[in-house]
């Protein structure tokens, strides 16, 4: 199989998703809507690790296995967080950003 | 235009699509499906460069495990009310100018730097035994240890996980 998209494209892609995800990190107000864009920016790194190693150093794994303990790793902080999430909603009935500032000193 | 050619820019406009109206739409469950889609779109791409392994654990890890774990929690904290609530104007002009700014500048960089050229090597599928014995070898470039403290950290989460969000007695 050849290769013929240029690696450009790829990191133009994961740019975009990369930058949706930081606006959406900072308007949004709903901690839900939050983590779905940390997914975002988590996803736009783990293409450019595979992108970068598939292109640039065909020969190692380094970049894959990279991006294999990333998912690994999101999916384990997708959990946390939302155990997070759930036990904030049993407290203050909303999961908004404003709602958690009971631990400012 | 190559087959592989036209898929990827199907996938490539898809991803961009979706993830600008993953974090733009008003609706929750929209965005979680739009996330869905973006995701899909990921494991398109690695299968796209060849990674097939990669591609499968995605599909597996995200659209099988994470969204479907976003759609019971946003049902269980009943999130749609919450998406009213919206930054004050002048604040979200200036995150909005920043994050087009930035992406601006990361495009500039990518576009001007002229680094792998036009290099496109020789791909090939790896194999999945491969992967596997880099996955639990102990040699230079294999991966036992992140591998072993993958699963320990899978583990610790798991507990916490079950801690934090259990009912009070």
């Amino acid at each position: 199989m050849e290769l013929e998209v240029h690696v450009i494209h790829y990191l133009i892609v994961s740019t975009i998703m990369m930058f949706c995800g930081i606006y959406g990190f900072f308007t949004r107000k709903n901690l839900l809507a939050l983590l779905i864009s940390v997914e975002l920016m988590l996803n736009a790194a783990n293409i450019n690790f595979s992108v970068c190693n598939r292109y640039l150093f065909p020969d190692a794994l380094e970049g894959h296995f990279f991006s294999l303990f990333g998912i690994a790793i999101a999916a384990a902080e997708t959990a946390v967080a939302i155990a997070i999430i759930i036990n904030v909603y049993r407290n203050v009935k909303q999961v908004l950003t404003d709602d958690i500032t009971d631990l400012k000193g | 235009m190559s087959l592989q050619e036209i898929s990827f820019y199907i996938v490539a406009a898809c991803i961009a699509v979706c993830s600008i109206l993953a974090v733009t739409s008003g609706k929750i469950l929209r965005a979680v499906t739009n996330l869905l889609f973006v995701l899909f779109g990921t494991a398109m791409f690695y299968i796209l460069l060849g990674y097939t392994f990669l591609g499968a654990v995605q599909l597996i890890v995200y659209a099988g495990g994470i969204v479907i774990l976003y759609v019971f929690s946003i049902l269980l904290t009943r999130s749609d009310k919450d998406m009213k609530y919206r930054q004050r104007r002048a604040k979200w002009l200036s995150i909005l100018l920043a994050s087009a700014v930035g992406a601006a500048l990361v495009l500039f960089l990518i576009l001007t730097n002229d680094f792998a050229g036009s290099l496109i090597p020789q791909g090939f599928e790896y194999p999945v035994h491969e992967i596997g014995k880099s996955l639990i070898g102990t040699d230079k470039y294999q991966f036992v240890l992140p591998f072993e403290i993958t699963g320990v950290l899978l583990l610790a989460c798991m507990i916490g996980a079950i801690l934090i969000a259990r009912k009070e007695k």
